[in-house]
């Protein structure tokens, strides 16, 4: 059984291996045709070199800006949005809820060609705010911490509200620290989904200045074409701020998904 | 005759739906911008010959989804999506399903093997379809470089056991996986197994902590081996969650675009082996402009993935399975 699961994981875990040994092969030791798993000498220049052939600060530094502004503003949106749905009563709370909720089994796709349009008409192609302002309220989001939110004893508002704490204030003093754990979740996977998006920023972009990381390794490959060991360093480099985070916070994220059994 | 619940009289309620409404503005705003208004929109445009190239917008009724309907690219499109649902769902749920079940039990090194099974998840699906493109490349990928070493033992023992009778019972042809159509599908059935197999685990873990203990204590005590507990216990009562991931599979296989368009740089694979929905919706709208026609073909997709929500709902509300 061990054997099975042990074997399992090493071929999970190869095409990691490939890519790292790979990026730190020399020239002619990428085009071996029989198996080396480690190079002779290792390349860590290859790194160098691939991080200079194309703009790799640039589109790091918009991933970053664009990830952590997409994921601040929809936290802060789907809070106020989620506390309104699970502690208020208002007038047409269920329809709107059913409304939002709807959204949710439309796919991005039909939505991409009328919101292409939008941003030509809004002049904001090849800008930060498309690729940051459409992006900063996600329903799932919002039903995750409406969810969270509910289940917070209801007794406690009341008592809070009667004691002439405002609405407003019992958010932000209480739910929000009591909801930590839902809070880092919708962050994290709204974090990891900016970061890796990719059809919304091809589309968004013409130029390499606003290009994210996915997006600029697509056009890197097209510049330096062959060269694997360049590529790899590459892919490498573009992974590992994504696969650090989930090291870091493994059980949240491993959590988040049992929760919700949702693709983030 | 309308009757006003006595609520809605009070001062406090519209207050209170005012804070409310306050409340939602960013979100509702938001949504209404990029959600409400173009799914409405792109109902109406998929009624139009609608180039973004023109001023005015020709009415053009059904003929866009006729079209669609009787293009071969188009049908091409469905049958791959077709073909990769039916490579990539069963297996990646069944392997999901025994990766979930042998880690389940209390066995050293769980964590690391979690992790390991879970990592190709959350990689960008650009980067990895990168790795990805390089281990099918024909002669210096890992996969031809593997099973070229694989055939070359094979052969060697079959020689060996037979005293030289039988050589080169499998003659390797180093097949070019990414430019020979008939590997595609086939291609991007093992990176989206590969990469949701470790999902797939997750969730089934999740659903395996909701079976009883007792029901396997008690059947060990029947004499049940592993294996009974195994197809009469377990597989029975986790099917909600099989349900559950295969409704979810197929809604995400039928928006395969990413992992086309990485490892054949930008084509549908070769004659259009690759072409996905997705792909056919990115093609016509931002290689050839036509975004009614694109907007029909979107509609289509959403007609397709509604069929399963709803299955997936209806099912969800019913609570399959649980017999007596």
């Amino acid at each position: 059984m061990y054997a099975v699961l042990i074997a399992g994981a090493l071929v999970m875990m190869l095409p990691f291996v490939w890519m790292v040994t790979s990026s730190i092969k020399a020239p002619h030791e990428i085009t071996l045709r029989t198996i080396q798993w480690l190079p002779a000498v290792p390349q860590w220049e290859n790194y160098k070199v691939a991080w200079e052939a194309a703009p790799f600060d640039i589109y790091f530094k918009n991933s970053f800006i664009i990830a952590l502004t997409v994921m601040g503003l929809d936290v802060v949106f789907s809070a106020l949005a989620a506390y309104a749905f699970a502690k208020l009563n208002f007038f047409g709370k269920n329809f709107l809820f059913l409304l939002f909720l709807g959204t949710m089994m439309i796919p991005g796709e039909v939505m991409l060609i009328p919101n292409y349009i939008t941003m030509v008409n809004f002049g904001w192609i090849d800008t930060y705010a498309s690729l940051i302002v459409p992006w900063t309220v996600s329903v799932f989001s919002i039903f995750l911490l409406r969810q969270f939110f509910l289940s917070i004893p209801n007794e406690l508002f009341e008592a809070a509200i009667l004691d002439g704490c405002g609405k407003f204030a019992y958010l932000i003093k209480v739910m929000l620290p009591l909801s930590k754990p839902a809070l880092v979740t919708v962050m994290l996977f709204k974090f990891i989904g900016s970061w890796n998006s990719f059809l919304w920023v091809l589309i968004m972009t013409n130029t390499p200045a606003m290009r994210t990381i996915p997006v600029g390794l697509t056009y890197f490959v097209s510049d330096v074409g062959a060269y694997y060991n360049y590529l790899m360093a590459a892919s490498t480099f573009a992974m590992a701020p994504i696969l650090i985070l989930f090291l870091l916070l493994q059980k949240q994220f491993i959590q988040g998904i049992a929760r919700t059994g949702l693709k983030g | 005759m309308l009757r006003i619940p006595a609520q809605m009289k009070t001062k406090k309620y519209w207050k209170e739906t005012l804070e409310a409404y306050l409340y939602l503005l960013p979100a509702f705003t938001i949504l209404g911008l990029f959600s409400f208004y173009p799914v409405v929109k792109s109902v109406y445009m998929s009624f139009f010959d609608w180039s973004l190239l023109r001023d005015t917008q020709y009415f053009v009724g059904w003929e866009n989804y006729e079209k669609i309907i009787g293009d071969p690219v188009f049908r091409r499109a469905i049958m791959n999506t077709a073909r990769y649902v039916i490579g990539y769902v069963p297996i990646s749920i069944a392997l999901g399903l025994i990766v979930a079940v042998l880690l389940n039990s209390k066995i050293r090194f769980r964590g690391p093997l979690r992790v390991a099974f879970f990592l190709p998840w959350v990689t960008s699906s650009v980067a990895i379809s990168m790795v990805w493109r390089w281990i099918y490349n024909q002669h210096y990928g890992l996969l031809n470089m593997m099973l070229a070493g694989l055939a070359n033992a094979v052969n060697t023992v079959v020689e060996f056991v037979s005293f030289g009778h039988l050589s080169e019972v499998w003659q390797f042809s180093n097949p070019n996986w990414l430019m020979e159509p008939q590997w595609t599908i086939i291609n991007l059935v093992i990176i989206a197994v590969w990469q949701s197999l470790g999902y797939n685990m997750v969730i089934f873990l999740a659903g395996l902590q909701n079976i009883p203990h007792e029901l396997y204590e008690a059947a060990e005590v029947d004499g049940a081996s592993p294996w009974q507990s195994f197809w009469k216990i377990t597989l029975p009562l986790i099917s909600p969650t099989t349900f559950f991931i295969s409704i979810i599979s197929i809604i995400g296989a039928f928006k395969l675009f990413t992992e086309v368009y990485v490892l054949y740089t930008g084509r549908p694979g070769p004659v259009n082996s690759g072409m996905t929905i997705v792909y056919y919706v990115y093609r016509n709208a931002f290689e050839r402009y036509r975004m009614g026609y694109a907007s029909a073909a979107a509609y289509i997709l959403f007609a397709i993935i509604f069929v399963f929500t709803l299955v997936q709902m209806r099912a969800s509300k019913r609570r399959i399975h649980y017999g007596s």
